[in-house]
């Protein structure tokens, strides 16, 4: 059934560009109004650490504005950046091409997908001109405090953000939808799951994800809502305010956050998974060697996903949960780290030895594999109950979630924008642009956060807003905050050379011609460049062998695409197995 | 832009473990059904974890409260003629629910059978049953709204009562009235044979069996709630 066309050409501009059913459209759509809204994080990132390396020498940043910032910050970071960028993105654009269909098989559910993803960001930038400002919570949004006076934003930044990850929420899901659909009903001949490249997988499986973890914030964010307009008490305790009791009383906010975090670890790997998957596909693709251990590398992306739904409550020692969980949720958490190893020690082994090409794309992946492998052991640590509870609200923890969930995905986010710029555009970004925004980028990220896990066996606790007049914190650490602020505006400003190069390659990049890195799988085989609506021309694409043939002995070339019958030459499905039925 | 006209190649799937992995294995289709119905599958699965999340959080309120929670069958009694029957209009709305659930089944019968207007009318059926649903419960919300009970509060006990009865009976009820405007368009299409000539095996009549795993779900979700709200 994928050859079917499953909607008629557009011809005016507005139905070319605008209301688009194509789903290359629509990827560029999701990718441009997460960037554009990434943006804004990025400058409330630099804003926080103003204050902090420099406090008091910018006086407009008060407390309140200071966790507004934290707040928006980490709510767009991790929701309306990373996860739109890498399903609304990515899987748009990948998807389809990858998989040899000609689109996403409801290409007007995905349209409305892209318009409620925009909507919500809509909702989401509107509280920053409402009367009190957006919500100060916390990324967490934690009931008692995010509704109660004293918390920036309890006027309508809390009702806007809640109102606008239901929105966020009901786009993912219909995106989501269409994109595990796509993977399991529209595949090109040939093309079974077990030849499907790795990008496709972590799409794929972290789309599951969300559709299965959402549900867990929708249901939170509609109780939420409900505690604070209609007065209910789902999260609202007995609580005395200014010598007052409050009307609410008898409900639960451990309640919120076993909810919260229910979405919330399995967000993680939503993030994670198709990063997993496109630093797959550019290390076999830029060593010019096949990816090691494939089926393993399939199978620990699906362990992940389905471990990553019984972890939450390891947010969660300091709640005041009952301990016991702590021994539970401690134990998967540490059996996660095995499917998470392989994954590392498989990517390691497909460099060993290889034709490493230290493109730019190859650069951010190689990055990838070492913020991870940081962010990833120190979480080794705050998995251990009796670790992490000293540890855990220090800066120790920024440090770790910000390399394991922050630095590795925008890493692999440039990666995969320099890596298929080239498809979407037709021309090649700037090389020597490309090679100093990740020099700057990635060394930067180093000056960043290696000072702040020093900063958390320090003591120095995260969300304050200043750190004059506490013993505990010697003097010299505000020497070294001021150093990571120095370091975060300077990463902050280079990412405007990325943006231009961004802007400029449109026009005036090296034109890249179809495959211009010599890959094999199907989206680097389009008759045109960039594809055109259908993507396929007149014949649908065959599959004959896996998506890794780099380097296969006896060859003309070192790459044999996907769509290369099996007699033009050796290889086909890899060390072991193809799953030919 | 049909190019390939080569049948499926998993369209008849071998049986049990076999058949699972053949699926699986297997190219361009993991399932031998049509798009929509797969995609309706998966929706239901994720709605399924909706209300598995309100339900939950429904349950831990109950327990964490400190006020004593109201008696569901003395909550829920109506007095028909002098004589006070418990839970009796939710036995009705569960009969005419379930029982809204066998016209559906009868209205995808009559539509692989190609029987446009037999199959038109019990979808109406349904959907009217669903409407006659919806009204009963606003019917139960009016009253015990008459009897003050409010989402912030109520004279009987603990406040998560009502706040629970209001929030889960009424994103049911919502999925109820949707459900019923997507019978009745469903309907009106049948009417108008738009399943007839198009698609490949035997019209598009699929598109009644997958308002039907709708529906039967809505169904199913009602167990549960009339299990852990009205009898717990």
């Amino acid at each position: 059934m994928s050859d079917r066309d499953l909607h008629t050409e557009p011809h005016s501009f507005w139905t070319k560009y605008v209301w688009s059913q194509d789903h290359k459209v629509i990827a560029i759509q999701y990718s441009l109004t997460a960037i554009a809204i990434g943006l804004v994080a990025l400058v409330l990132s630099n804003l926080m650490r103003l204050q902090l390396g420099f406090p008091g020498a910018f006086d407009f940043i008060d407390p309140g504005r200071y966790y507004q910032y934290v707040t928006m910050h980490g709510m767009i970071m991790v929701v309306y950046l990373l996860t739109a960028l890498f399903l609304g993105g990515f899987g748009n654009y990948l998807i389809p091409l990858m998989v040899g269909a000609r689109d996403m098989v409801f290409p007007f559910l995905n349209m409305l997908s892209y318009w409620m993803y925009l909507l919500a960001v809509l909702v989401l930038v509107a509280s920053f001109f409402v009367p009190g400002g957006p919500t100060g919570a916390g990324w967490t949004l934690y009931p008692p405090q995010a509704i109660l006076p004293g918390t920036p934003g309890t006027e309508w930044g809390i009702v806007l953000m809640l109102v606008s990850l239901v929105i966020f929420i009901v786009a993912a899901t219909m995106g989501g939808l269409n994109y595990v659909t796509t993977v399991l009903q529209a595949r090109t001949r040939g093309m079974t799951l077990l030849r499907m490249p790795l990008s496709v997988w972590g799409i794929f499986v972290a789309s599951i994800l969300a559709l299965f973890a959402f549900p867990a914030l929708f249901v939170s964010g509609v109780m939420m809502l409900c505690d604070k307009l209609l007065g209910t008490s789902f999260f609202m305790p007995a609580i005395v305010s200014m010598g007052q009791p409050l009307a609410h009383g008898g409900g639960s906010p451990v309640l919120f956050q076993h909810l919260f975090w229910f979405f919330g670890h399995p967000e993680v790997y939503i993030v994670a998974l198709p990063a997993f998957g496109i630093i797959s596909d550019l290390i076999s693709t830029h060593a010019r060697k096949n990816i090691f251990g494939y089926r393993m590398m399939v199978w620990a992306i699906v362990a992940i996903g389905g471990l990553s739904f019984v972890v939450w409550a390891h947010h969660m020692y300091v709640s005041g949960m009952n301990p016991y969980f702590g021994y539970f949720f401690a134990t998967t958490t540490l059996i996660i780290a095995v499917p998470t190893a392989i994954k590392v020690y498989n990517w390691t082994l497909t460099l060993w030895r290889g034709d490493i090409h230290l493109r730019v794309p190859m650069l951010f992946a190689i990055g990838f594999i070492s913020t991870f492998v940081i962010g990833g052991l120190t979480g080794l640590f705050l998995g251990n109950v009796s670790v992490d509870i000293p540890l855990s609200d220090t800066y120790f923890v920024v440090a770790h979630f910000h390399m394991v969930m922050g630095v590795s995905p925008i890493l692999a986010i440039f990666g995969g924008l320099y890596h298929w710029y080239p498809k979407i555009t037709g021309r090649l970004l700037d090389e020597r642009l490309g090679k100093l925004h990740f020099w700057v980028t990635f060394l930067g990220t180093y000056a960043i956060y290696m000072p702040m896990h020093y900063l958390g066996f320090l003591g120095m606790p995260r969300r304050y807003y200043a750190y004059e007049g506490y013993e505990f914190i010697p003097a010299s650490a505000q020497d070294l905050n001021a150093f990571i602020t120095v370091a975060a505006l300077v990463v902050g400003v280079t990412q405007l050379v990325f943006l231009f190069n961004l802007a400029w390659s449109v026009r005036h990049g090296r034109p890249a011609g179809a495959n211009p890195w010599g890959a094999t799988t199907l989206e680097w085989q389009t008759p045109h460049t960039p594809p055109r609506h259908g993507n396929w021309g007149a014949t649908m694409p065959e599959v004959h062998r896996w998506a890794y043939d780099y380097s296969v002995p006896g060859a003309a070339r070192d790459f044999i695409p996907q769509n290369v019958p099996q007699e033009a030459g050796a290889g086909g499905e890899g060390p072991v197995w193809g799953g030919q039925v | 832009m049909v190019t390939t006209a080569a049948p499926v190649p998993n369209s008849a799937p071998a049986g049990g473990w076999r058949g699972l992995v053949a699926d699986w294995s297997g190219d361009r289709q993991a399932f031998a059904v049509p798009w929509g119905k797969a995609m309706m599958w998966i929706f239901l699965i994720s709605d399924t974890f909706v209300f598995g999340s309100f339900l939950t959080g429904y349950m831990t309120v109950r327990i964490a409260t400190t006020e004593p929670w109201p008696n569901a069958s003395e909550v829920f009694a109506l007095t028909i003629g002098g004589q006070t029957l418990p839970l009796i209009l939710i036995a009705i709305m569960t009969f005419v629910l379930i029982t809204s659930s066998g016209t559906m089944a009868m209205a995808v019968n009559c539509a692989y059978r190609r029987d446009r207007v037999r199959c038109a009318a019990l979808l109406a059926a349904t959907a009217l049953l669903g409407a006659s649903f919806v009204a009963m419960q606003a019917f139960e919300w009016s009253k015990l709204i008459a009897e003050g009970v409010r989402p912030w509060g109520n004279p009987m006990g603990a406040a998560q009562f009502g706040a629970s009865f209001f929030m889960i009976t009424g994103f049911h009820g919502l999925h109820v009235s949707v459900g019923v405007i997507y019978l009745l368009s469903i309907a009106a299409r049948v009417l108008a044979g738009c399943y007839e000539a198009r698609g490949e095996d035997g019209g598009k009549y699929g598109n009644v069996e997958i308002a039907g795993l709708y529906w039967h779900f809505v169904d199913l979700v009602w167990v549960f709630i009339f299990a852990l709200f009205y009898l717990w």
